[in-house]
C-alpha cells in the first residue's frame, strides 16, 4: 500500500550524491496552519511534485506545526500550484539542520477479537471480524474527539481518512494508525454474486 | 471562601464559543455554564470524572473554561486569551490544562500570568497542553504531567516538539520506562511529578519512580478512548481535596484500575460505559489504599 507523504520510504535526497545528499537542493514551505499544510501537500502531489511533510527546524516551530519539503529548483511551479489552490505560504526557505522525520513505527496489540494499532500517541482499535473501528484513544489535539466521533462505528473501508477532516499532528498520527490497520486487516475479497441454483 | 480549581480544555464544536462556570452532572450528562455537553471523550470526560469524584469526596465541583475547538485552534486561542486576563481575578489554587491546541505563544502568556499570581496555583497538564508545555522548555514549572507510554517517549525526546516527531529508538517496545522517565527529567521534558499511565502506572517525582500500581489489570482499558481523561479527572479531585501529589496520583490510578474491574469492559466499550462506575471505584480505592498502596 502506498503511504502518504512518502512515509515508509527513503527520502529522495538520501539516494543522491553531492548537494542533493545534504538536502541543499530541498526547500520548505511554511504555512499559517496545519490544515493549510494538508491542502498544500495534496495540491503539490497532484501536480506531480515530489514533496513530503516534515517537522520544521527549531526556530520555525510554533506548536502543532509542520512544513512541506520540496525540490527548491521547482519553486516557481510550486508557487503557481499553490496560488491556483488559493494557498499562500508564509515563508519559503532552504532546508536547514534540525528538520524532524514523522514517526514511522507502529505497535500492534492483539486483544483476540480486536486489534489495536498505535502510531506515536494515537491508538485505533478495530474488530477483526467486522473491520469496524470500535475505539480511538490517545492524542491531545482538539480535533481528536471530533475525529473519533466520525470514525468510531465505521468500517475501515467506509470510514473517512483522518486527514480528510483532521487539522493537527494528532490527526496525522491517527492517519498512520488507520493506514496500518487497513494493512493489517485487508478486506476479504467479496464472494461472486453466485446464488443457489444459478450458474 | 476557598479559591476555585479551574479545568481548561475544549469541546469539538466551534459554535460553543467560550464557556465558563461551575460544572455539574445532571440526568442528561454534564452541564457547564448552563450548557449541556455529551460525555464521550476529551475534556467533558475529564470534567465528568472530576464531578463524580468530588461528589464522593464531599467537595464542590471545579470550575471549567472550555473553548469550542474542532482542531483549527480558534477555540483554544479564545481560552488562552481569556485565561490570561481572568487569572488575577479568579486566583485559582490549581489549574488542570487539557485538550488545547498546542500554541507556544498562548502557552507562554498563560504560564507567565499563572506564575505572576500572588499565590502560585498547582499546575497540572495533560494532552495537548502537556505537549506545548514540554515544547516551551518550561516543563519543570509544572507540578504534574500525566503521559501514557507514547507521550513519555515524546517527553524523553529533547528534539521532538510533538509526539508525531518522536524518534524511533525511544518508541521501541523494549524502551525501559524508568530510563525514559529519567531521560525526560534530565532533558527538561518532565514536570516535577508525573503519573505515567501503562500496564503498570508509575508515580514519579523529579525523574525517580516513587511507586508503581500494577493491579488490578484490565488490558481492554488501554484501547478505550477517555480512560486517561477519567484518571486525570480523579487526580484533579483528589488534589482539590488537599491530597499530596504522589498520593493523589496513586489513589486515582488505583481507582481507575478498579473502574476497569467493576465495569468489565471490552476494547469496544465507550468511556461513557465506565463513568457510571466511577464513584464506586473511587470509594473502593479510598477503602483499599492502605492495603494496595502503602503496605510494604
Amino acid at each position: 500500500m502506498k503511504l502518504p507523504f512518502g512515509w515508509g520510504g527513503k527520502p529522495p535526497q538520501q539516494k543522491q550524491e553531492g548537494a542533493r545528499s545534504q538536502g541543499h537542493d530541498r526547500g520548505v514551505l511554511a504555512f499559517s496552519h496545519t490544515a493549510e499544510v494538508i491542502r498544500a501537500e495534496a495540491a503539490l502531489k497532484a501536480a506531480g511534485l515530489a514533496v513530503r511533510v516534515m517537522g520544521p527546524p527549531p526556530d520555525m516551530r510554533t506548536g502543532c506545526d509542520m512544513v512541506v519539503e520540496f525540490e527548491l529548483v521547482r519553486e516557481p511551479l510550486a508557487r503557481r500550484v499553490l496560488a491556483e489552490a488559493k494557498l499562500a505560504p508564509l515563508a519559503v526557505a532552504p532546508v536547514r539542520a534540525g528538520m524532524l522525520e514523522p514517526v514511522s513505527l507502529h505497535q500492534i496489540k492483539d486483544f483476540g477479537q480486536w486489534l489495536m494499532v498505535r502510531a506515536a500517541n494515537m491508538k485505533l482499535t478495530v474488530d477483526k471480524n467486522t473491520r469496524v473501528i470500535v475505539n480511538i484513544s490517545g492524542g491531545g489535539c482538539p480535533d481528536v474527539p471530533a475525529l473519533a466521533e466520525l470514525l468510531v462505528g465505521q468500517t475501515l473501508d467506509a470510514a473517512p481518512s483522518p486527514l480528510a477532516t483532521g487539522q493537527t499532528l494528532c490527526a496525522y498520527a491517527l492517519e498512520l494508525a488507520f493506514r496500518e490497520a487497513q494493512r493489517q486487516l485487508p478486506a476479504h475479497p467479496r464472494p461472486e454474486h453466485a446464488q443457489p441454483g444459478r450458474p | 471562601m476557598t479559591p476555585p480549581w479551574l479545568i481548561v480544555g475544549t469541546v469539538p464544536d466551534e459554535s460553543v464559543g467560550l464557556l465558563q462556570g461551575p460544572c455539574a452532572m445532571d440526568s442528561d450528562g454534564l452541564v457547564v455554564g448552563g450548557v449541556s455537553l455529551s460525555v464521550r471523550r476529551g475534556t467533558p470526560a475529564l470534567l465528568a470524572a472530576a464531578c463524580a469524584a468530588c461528589a464522593v469526596l464531599g467537595l464542590e465541583p471545579p470550575q471549567a473554561l472550555l473553548g469550542g475547538d474542532a482542531g483549527r485552534g480558534r477555540g483554544s486561542r479564545l481560552a488562552y486569551d481569556h485565561l490570561r486576563g481572568a487569572l488575577p481575578c479568579l486566583a485559582p489554587r490549581g489549574i488542570t490544562f487539557h485538550y488545547l491546541f498546542p500554541d507556544l505563544a498562548g502557552h507562554d502568556q498563560v504560564l507567565l500570568a499563572a506564575l505572576a499570581l500572588p499565590a502560585r496555583p498547582l499546575l497540572v497538564a495533560d494532552a495537548g497542553f502537556m505537549y506545548v508545555a514540554k515544547m516551551s522548555g518550561q516543563a519543570a514549572e509544572y507540578d504534574l504531567f500525566t503521559p501514557d507510554a507514547g507521550e513519555l517517549a515524546f517527553l524523553a525526546d529533547e528534539m521532538a516538539p510533538h509526539p508525531f516527531y518522536t524518534r524511533g529508538f525511544l518508541l521501541e517496545a523494549e524502551a525501559v520506562p524508568a530510563e525514559l522517565i529519567r531521560r525526560a527529567w534530565d532533558s527538561g521534558g518532565a514536570a516535577k511529578h508525573m503519573l505515567v499511565k501503562g500496564g503498570s502506572d508509575r508515580v514519579v517525582r523529579q525523574g525517580r519512580i516513587l511507586t508503581e500500581i500494577a493491579g488490578p489489570l484490565t488490558p481492554a482499558m488501554e484501547a478505550i478512548g477517555g480512560t486517561g481523561d477519567t484518571l486525570t479527572g480523579m487526580v484533579t479531585a483528589l488534589l482539590m481535596g488537599g491530597r499530596a501529589i504522589p498520593e493523589a496520583c496513586a489513589v486515582a490510578a488505583l481507582a481507575n484500575r478498579l473502574l476497569g474491574q467493576l465495569a468489565q469492559p471490552t476494547p469496544a466499550t465507550p468511556v461513557a460505559g465506565l463513568v457510571a462506575h466511577l464513584g464506586e471505584a473511587l470509594r473502593l480505592a479510598l477503602e483499599k489504599e492502605e492495603e494496595f498502596l502503602w503496605r510494604k
